[in-house]
């Protein structure tokens, strides 16, 4: 484990809580603990999967692909789980990546209907 | 029916940072680290590849594939090509000689699921890296990680593949060696061949145009991709999903993740195709099985986690 300083991650939609240590990123800390409250994607800032906003709580933040954070997004709070780590405690909401529904899913879709 | 495309030559990668992603393509993967251009691009390649670059990494914002590259038999075929890809009605752009930097003129075109792709006949070959061409041995020592031995192929994202398996079949010559066919006829996946091997680049039908799934790196065996998925946990590597098989091209496989979120493959084996061979169907019905033969189940990352 981790000797820094750790932080409670309280996902306010999810109504689900966890621990992340100040070296660790949000994402991976929480499936470290097998929790299910942030969706999984590349885990490198690139796909947007694991984009929550951050509501109280400071924290700092890598590089994370533009295609999915604007500045002006950024701004308000909008991250990628997987880039972020807590200063201190932190309220988040997750859920935030708006999914381009693939054909396949469609097929699925229609398949699980008829 | 052929019309002088050999192979795969060269992919162009976006990343967050370059020695961030040195540390996958190089360290992990094993590619050779070639040079450095005066973009800061960062270009390698896989052992076996007699060219002198099969990958160019480029620092941006925004992870994904800029373009990729194959290479044609001579300049008078590069010639021909470009008129057909004008006449087609592509987009056509010409890139000069050395803008990257070893690579003759490159004539890059749009396609109909909105990647860029090139077509290029020269560039300057360095030989297969540590083993000479008279007498060579085996394998060269100090190769690193994966050991990666070749840029296979790459699977790209976008809508309307069927327009992009008409381009590639009527003015490339690539073959169709492998689909998935959706109950109502229509093409879900498409495999596309230039030479015998099951797949040069595949495209799955997605609403968003230009996206990248993943670029794949050949393996000799199933032994190799099993340490590759050792390498992956000991270097804690974002993991996709493997070893496993796929049904389509029935290669042996891992995916995984560059540290922008890029996906990268290593894969052995799989089936080869020849120009009177229909082509494999696998249906939509059937997908799991289709892309994940022992697990028989899609998981939902493969179809949408793209850069």
């Amino acid at each position: 484990m981790s000797d820094q300083a750790t932080h409670v991650i309280k996902v306010v939609n999810r109504d689900q809580s966890f621990q992340c240590a100040e070296d660790q990123v949000l994402l991976i800390a929480m499936e470290r603990l097998s929790a299910d409250a942030i969706n999984v994607g590349c885990r490198g800032g690139g796909c947007g999967i694991c984009k929550i906003r951050i509501l109280n709580g400071d924290y700092e933040c890598k590089k994370m692909s533009k295609a999915h954070i604007s500045k002006a997004e950024q701004q308000q709070g909008f991250v990628l789980a997987c880039r972020v780590f807590p200063r201190t405690d932190l309220e988040i909401e997750s859920d935030h990546h708006q999914a381009v529904e693939s054909s396949y899913q469609k097929t699925g879709a229609r398949m699980a209907a008829s | 029916m052929k019309k002088g495309v050999m192979r795969p030559g060269h992919i162009q990668i976006r990343v967050l940072d370059i020695e961030e992603a040195l540390k996958h393509y190089r360290d992990l993967l094993g590619l050779i680290e070639v040079e450095r251009d005066s973009q800061g691009r960062a270009y390698l390649k896989g052992w076996t590849e007699v060219d002198k670059f099969s990958v160019v990494l480029r620092e941006a914002d925004e992870p994904g594939m800029d373009f990729v590259g194959y290479k044609v038999l001579d300049n008078q075929t590069l010639e021909k090509l470009q008129g057909e890809l004008i006449e087609y009605g592509c987009n056509v752009e010409e890139i000069p000689v050395g803008e990257l930097n070893g690579c003759g003129r490159r004539v890059r075109f749009d396609s109909p699921t909105g990647h860029m792709f090139e077509i290029y006949a020269e560039k300057e070959q360095t030989g297969k890296w540590g083993v000479s061409n008279v007498n060579p041995e085996a394998w060269p020592r100090g190769l690193k990680g994966m050991k990666a031995t070749r840029f296979d192929h790459c699977l790209l994202y976008g809508p309307n593949i069927a327009g992009t398996l008409d381009l590639f079949q009527k003015v490339l010559g690539f073959d169709l060696a492998e689909q998935v066919i959706d109950p109502e006829g229509n093409k879900a996946a498409i495999f596309l061949t230039s030479s015998m091997k099951a797949h040069d680049v595949a495209f799955i039908e997605c609403p968003e145009p230009g996206k990248f799934h993943h670029a794949s790196f050949y393996l000799n065996t199933w032994e190799d991709v099993l340490r590759a998925a050792d390498l992956i946990s000991m270097e804690d590597v974002s993991l996709d999903i493997g070893p496993t098989r796929h049904g389509l091209t029935h290669g042996k496989t891992i995916y995984f993740f560059d540290p922008s979120g890029n996906r990268s493959e290593v894969f052995c084996g799989g089936d080869y195709h020849y120009p009177d061979h229909e082509p494999v169907t696998w249906k939509a019905e059937d997908l799991g099985k289709a892309i994940f033969y022992h697990d028989r189940v899609l998981n939902e990352r493969f179809l949408t986690v793209l850069t």
